[in-house]
């Protein structure tokens, strides 16, 4: 029978000690450095660029490809960054990885730094869980315990340190030129591209800024080879990545899986979406991908397919929503939680993420048009495209996917004088629905 | 709040030892704020003033990055920070009601702290622990899958000085203080406590080993986990997705 689950990256988490550094030897850790350190640094690249791995942060460009940007042989520093600024509204893979095997991640970017010639490496995790920023500490202070940090590591004569680096709160430092700005000491927005990072990064040297997930992946793709890796997943989006389920969904949690899985699988694994109850919308990629609905259960969650049905893969947050949600008042709260967010940088993102808040407030209390939904999606396209980064295109993802399927659901508000929906039987504690 | 002299000498050995882990002086800016707020427990205009001083900076500068992050604060807070997750997966599950609900109980404003300085509230984004929604944090630790109930039943715990253990975290809570000491990079000894994995975290998995499921990599057969497994209380094939 085929594996529809496939763990890998969470295959020892159910281990007491998967955290530490024996428990992470046991269950075949740090195999992968030595063989690494024998190859060259550019066979290290490719290895990665034959694996097919992209970006597990949202963006999914390919990790290998982003490697062999760092020009070689200038006489700059290079430095690897490990993007552990997990924010995204509907993500919680990063959290849980780095709970649980911290030194997949740290073996990983020794890896990563070995192969773009870093001799500095930071890991930028967010401030705001504090036992990540304990449980990440620990695995470096114990890989350089070990002799998998510092100078000559394995007697390779490669070096290499780790500063773990704790953000301060702000969702825009996920963008990797915000996050820089932020590593720098400046408030955290984001930068003009080009020069990309990999030329003009951190303290304008070339760098590689790496999800947690996609530097957890590397490990295996070197102990197992990349046709193991890409024997996995659909044909351009390849091996396996971590699903979050989350809402009214029966047995919500993490499913990890090849690409091109479908919510359908998945939910049928996770018992389904709520007894008594049915699928309203979901998000395949946190909130800043656009919406879909019970109409897309079957779409492939990989990049090209959730791309071709109008939205995006992301981060694989799947936040799942019945019948007993208002999608106006989810949208509103995207949208408050991107008009908190915008760092102010690009008028059109500040300025208008403010607007929608007004009108969708309006729209909430029955106070709105059928015109301002027009308006609404006018604004939306005033920011699309106009900001530095992808925050603005991701902030009216809510706005737009939601008129295009629940147009009529925010017309009934006004007709309704207000909104027609009870929010307390959305909730955890409405009935035990879960035991 | 004047920092005292001995506190700036104190303070200031610290920074030289942040500002050495980085290439830069002005990237150990992040670090040096926390350091202010384990301190102070929160940034003052003195605070700030030390930072500025410690890196060359202007305090117009440091003021600036300040308040752009909403983990530093201005003012005091309680002993325990308590954050109620109302972005919208959490608000619909829940989080509206117990936010709302808590400020009642509390009575407290914004997020000024109670009169005996215990407990203060604040609405936080989402902290990236969906499936256990609805959540809130103590001092940037998790408790999951709460209701008005057991919110309630936490904030007056915390006041009563009652011992709490964070869902899942380290097995003691510190203190507001405390948790600022160690995201300016000076951890305590208890990254190896506390329960991490409760049943959403090993979902896939639990039910992945129940169907005898892989990824077919041969040598990386990762079923035989005999050793140590955390699952076993947890995993009651009832697809419990909360807190026990």
């Amino acid at each position: 029978m085929t594996s529809v689950l496939t763990p890998e990256l969470t295959a020892h988490w159910d281990e007491r000690d998967s955290f530490t550094l024996a428990g992470y030897r046991r269950a075949g850790g740090y195999q992968a450095l030595p063989k690494a350190l024998a190859m060259p640094p550019d066979e290290v690249i490719g290895a990665v660029k034959a694996s097919g791995l992209r970006g597990r942060g949202g963006a999914g460009f390919p990790t290998g490809v982003k490697w062999g940007f760092i020009p070689q042989g200038d006489d700059k520093p290079h430095y690897l960054v490990v993007n552990a600024d997990e924010s995204e509204p509907g993500t919680c893979k990063d959290i849980p990885t780095m709970l649980q095997t911290p030194h997949s991640v740290v073996e990983g970017a020794i890896i990563g730094a070995y192969a773009i010639r870093a001799q500095l490496a930071f890991i930028y995790v967010r401030g705001e869980v504090l036992h990540v920023v304990r449980r990440m500490h620990h695995a470096v202070a114990e890989a350089y315990e070990a002799g998998y940090l510092g100078t000559n590591i394995l007697g390779s004569g490669f070096d290499l340190d780790i500063v773990v680096h704790a953000g301060a709160g702000a969702y825009e430092c996920g963008e990797e030129t915000a996050l820089l700005d932020s590593l720098e000491g400046y408030r955290g927005q984001p930068r003009l591209k080009p020069p990309f990072p990999a030329i003009e990064g951190l303290y304008a040297c070339p760098t590689v800024v790496n999800n947690v997930e996609s530097i957890a992946s590397v490990p295996y793709i070197i102990a197992n080879g990349a046709g193991a890796f890409a024997a996995l997943g659909s044909e351009k989006s390849k091996g396996f990545g971590i699903f979050s389920l989350s809402g009214h969904v029966t047995t919500p949690g993490q499913y990890e899986a090849p690409l091109g899985v479908t919510l359908r699988e998945l939910l049928s694994l996770a018992g389904g979406v709520r007894a008594g109850h049915r699928l309203k919308f979901w998000t395949p990629g946190g909130s800043s991908t656009p919406i879909f609905t019970h109409e897309h259960l079957d779409v492939p969650l990989d990049f090209e397919s959730v791309g071709a049905a109008g939205s995006m893969l992301g981060t694989r947050a799947l936040q799942i929503f019945d019948e007993t949600t208002c999608v106006v008042r989810a949208t509103l709260r995207w949208m408050e939680f991107y008009e908190h967010e915008s760092c102010g940088k690009c008028t059109p993102c500040r300025e208008g993420t403010y607007w929608i808040v007004q009108l969708l407030h309006s729209l909430q209390r029955g106070e709105g048009s059928d015109a301002d939904l027009d308006k609404l999606l006018d604004i939306c396209d005033n920011i699309l495209g106009r900001a530095f980064c992808p925050f603005g295109d991701g902030a009216i993802s809510p706005v737009v996917s939601s008129i295009k399927y629940f147009r009529d659901e925010f017309i009934e508000h006004t007709k309704h004088g207000g909104c027609p929906f009870d929010p307390a039987a959305s909730t955890l504690f409405a009935g035990s629905w879960r035991h | 709040m004047a920092l005292t002299e001995q506190e700036r000498a104190r303070l200031a050995e610290r920074a030289a030892e942040i500002i050495s882990r980085y290439p830069k002086p002005r990237s150990a800016l992040l670090p040096l704020l926390h350091l202010v707020q384990a301190t102070e427990g929160f940034v003052s205009t003195d605070g700030i003033a030390f930072c500025a001083d410690q890196l060359g900076l202007s305090e117009a500068d440091v003021t600036g990055v300040v308040s752009f992050y909403t983990m530093y604060k201005r003012h005091p807070v309680g002993e325990y920070h308590v954050g109620v997750c109302t972005n919208t997966l959490c608000a619909i599950m829940g989080g509206d009601t117990i936010h709302a609900d808590l400020r009642d109980h509390l009575g407290v404003e914004g997020d000024q702290p109670t009169a005996d300085g215990k407990v203060s509230l604040e609405r936080v984004e989402c902290n990236a622990a969906c499936d256990y929604a609805p959540v809130m944090m103590v001092n940037w630790e998790f408790f999951d899958n709460m209701t008005p109930e057991s919110a309630r039943e936490l904030v007056d715990g915390l006041r009563a000085g009652a011992d709490i253990a964070p869902a899942r975290g380290a097995s003691r809570l510190v203190t507001w203080r405390e948790a600022a000491m160690i995201l300016a990079g000076y951890p305590d000894d208890q990254a190896t406590t506390g329960h991490t994995a409760a049943p959403p975290t090993l979902a896939g998995l639990r039910i992945a080993k129940e169907n005898g499921w892989t990824s077919g990599t041969p040598g990386t057969a990762r079923s035989a986990a005999g050793n140590g497994t955390e699952s076993a209380a947890g995993s009651t094939g009832s697809g419990n997705g909360g807190r026990q």
